[in-house]
């Protein structure tokens, strides 16, 4: 453990350098897109928004992917962080407790059994993607919950993993009921998409992601003890049980949020946190802000290649993600064997 | 062979009834030759007789059999037929990812006719030596070549050639009856998620859907986009400003209420918007390029020229 004094520089320095990156990702972002437009046109009050096109090129079809991005890139790195340390496993992901898978199933059910139709000019597929997260998120609240003293971790990433599975076959249970042309929705849906086109959908995730980020924020010195070992971290003092289920439960918070926004992104959540850990070192006082920081101007620029690197057509943004990444994990992590 | 020759060897010297009774012989050993040749020849021209047992599991390739009245020769079809209502009565064999193998060998078919793209299937086919048809799904053109040879391969080629004869030729009056007015820049939706501009698919400038528009006197804002399905940005809606926006629904079930049509007010600049030219067509036959394609086409031409096809 670094010194107060000390240990407060490298976070400035860490918020400041990862802050400005990010910052700087957000500010470019808008400016790039597959169409020229012009920012003197953009901010012209005297044309009428209805007939800018400039402007709804930037606030419709560019801002919001932007602020999509950055919200389910830095939800996906903060909870991979709390679980690669609270399963003391560094292969653990967002995913790794099921609540992706849940929330997919809540997307699949709702494209194949077109209960959106139903619900006249709301899309209720967030909605569904939302609830399938929560009742995954039930699931695993309730193994913490049963899960007795010096059971290890081990136990419940197996039932996490055991969960994720049992849930993904529902998934594909149900979409073999479903027609092709539903088949089609729900693939197109799991390929995720930043494109989100309103500002309603933005603020519903952030009200959840928020308040799980607040919830996290309190628990960084049990994520360092915790992640050594739970009894080290209960000779110290902590309450493992408490600070495990407040951290699984946000954790799938941020997973389930970021999911209804976005779609299941692949790889950010996993990778992001290991290339912060590269970085900045294992203190969770660093890493949970550098994390969400670089997490989401991770996805920005992922976002920025997948629609404009490939022409008018476009990329979904989750094959961009660990087509990029990887080869800069790969980098980071040669580069420390050294 | 051996007739002839002989003939030839025994045509010496004897009386003039006897030559002409063994040129008489000659003749009609000649023409018993040539009808056993001719008959060889078309015999090895075409590999297979007629095909009378067929499984389409396709949906296109199922109506097309029905409208050229071959839809008797069917013994079973794909999990997605519905049309015409007769393909209720016919055993399902899978479709484009699932096909049961094991029920298609069943019924016995002389012919399947399944996707190109079913390697797996067609080797196994092979294995089992069941023919097979490989269908591939392309443009306008492509759909009057496949009733054709189709046609052809289950014995009906008259009523094939007819079909598509009528169906290029009721293309062709569309085509000249949309071509005096002005061109829409027009874009074909194909898939969008309900109350929201999110997930849009649109068609791209190949395929069926792409010539369907251009049929029906349209011009496809995504034509230089070579790609039957274009996942579209609200960017690039934005970017290629379409005059009309017309949308197909087709899944079974489908109640999106027009009103959905409202999540495009997002964009005002649009001029399909603008102009209140954004429109909803329902129907199955927008995503069968079988011999429902007339049917398409027209309602398209109806949208998109209110004030010609009415």
């Amino acid at each position: 453990m670094a010194a107060p004094s000390n240990l407060r520089r490298r976070l400035l320095a860490t918020v400041a350098g990862f802050g400005a990156l990010t910052i700087a990702v957000c500010l470019t972002a808008p400016l790039i897109g597959s169409t020229t437009i012009h920012l003197s046109r953009v901010f012209d009050r005297t044309i009428p928004f209805a007939d800018n096109v400039d402007a709804q090129v930037f606030f419709v079809a560019r801002l919001p992917r932007v602020l999509a991005s950055v919200l389910v890139g830095s939800a996906f790195a903060i909870a991979g962080v709390v679980f690669q340390a609270f399963l003391r496993n560094p292969l653990a992901s967002p995913d790794t407790l099921g609540v992706s898978s849940g929330a997919t199933l809540g997307a699949v059910v709702v494209i194949t059994f077109h209960i959106d139709s139903a619900v006249l000019g709301v899309s209720a597929v967030p909605v569904a993607t939302f609830a399938g997260a929560a009742g995954a998120l039930g699931i695993v609240y309730a193994m913490s919950i049963a899960r007795r003293r010096g059971t290890s971790s081990t136990v419940l990433l197996l039932a996490g993993v055991a969960l994720s599975a049992f849930l993904g076959a529902l998934n594909r249970f149900i979409q073999v009921l479903g027609d092709y042309t539903d088949t089609f929705r729900s693939i197109r849906w799991m390929m995720g998409s930043m494109d989100v086109g309103s500002y309603t959908d933005i603020v519903v995730a952030l009200v959840p992601i928020a308040a799980a980020c607040v919830a996290i924020s309190t628990l960084p010195r049990e994520l360092d003890l915790v992640s050594i070992g739970a009894e080290a971290a209960e000779s110290r003092g902590v309450d493992v049980r408490r600070a495990e289920r407040v951290a699984l439960v946000s954790a799938s918070l941020l997973t389930g949020s970021a999911v209804s926004l976005g779609g299941p992104i692949p790889f950010v959540g996993i990778i992001v946190p290991h290339i912060v850990r590269l970085i900045v070192g294992a203190d969770h006082r660093l890493v949970l802000p550098a994390a969400a920081l670089f997490g989401g101007a991770f996805l920005v620029i992922c976002d920025v290649i997948a629609r404009t690197a490939f022409g008018a057509a476009g990329m979904p943004v989750g094959a961009i993600t660990a087509f990029l990444g990887g080869p800069f994990f790969l980098w980071l992590l040669f580069r420390r064997m050294r | 062979m051996v007739v002839v020759s002989t003939h030839a060897l025994t045509g010496g010297a004897r009386d003039r009834h006897e030559v002409a009774k063994s040129r008489r012989d000659l003749f009609s050993s000649c023409l018993r030759v040539f009808v056993a040749v001719i008959a060889l020849l078309l015999a090895s021209s075409a590999p297979r007789a007629a095909a009378s047992r067929v499984i389409s599991i396709i949906p296109a390739t199922t109506e097309m059999l029905f409208a050229m009245g071959a839809g008797d020769r069917l013994v079973g079809v794909g999990t997605y037929d519905r049309f015409p209502p007769e393909v209720d009565r016919l055993p399902r064999v899978g479709a484009l990812l699932d096909p049961n193998v094991e029920r298609i060998l069943a019924l016995r078919p002389d012919l399947v006719i399944l996707y190109g793209t079913q390697a797996d299937l067609r080797q196994q086919l092979e294995r089992a030596h069941v023919p097979y048809y490989p269908y591939v799904h392309r443009g306008l053109a492509d759909i009057t070549q496949t009733i054709r040879s189709l046609g052809a391969r289950v014995g009906v080629e008259a009523a094939g050639n007819a079909l598509a004869d009528r169906i290029e030729r009721q293309l062709a009056d569309i085509r000249s009856r949309a071509g005096s007015s002005a061109r829409p820049k027009t874009l074909l939706v194909f898939g969008r998620e309900p109350g929201t501009l999110r997930n849009i698919d649109a068609s791209g400038g190949v395929g069926f859907l792409h010539d369907m528009v251009e049929a029906a006197g349209g011009t496809n804002v995504l034509a230089d986009v070579k790609q039957q399905s274009v996942m579209l940005s609200t960017e690039l809606v934005l970017a290629r400003a379409p005059e009309v926006i017309i949308e197909l629904r087709y899944a079974r079930g489908d109640t999106t209420a027009p009103a959905d049509l409202r999540a495009w007010d997002a964009l005002p600049a649009i001029p399909a918007v603008k102009n209140h030219r954004v429109f909803m067509l329902q129907g199955e036959e927008f995503v069968v390029p079988g011999p429902r394609v007339v049917v398409a086409t027209e309602r398209l031409a109806k949208t998109l020229h209110p004030e010609i096809f009415k």
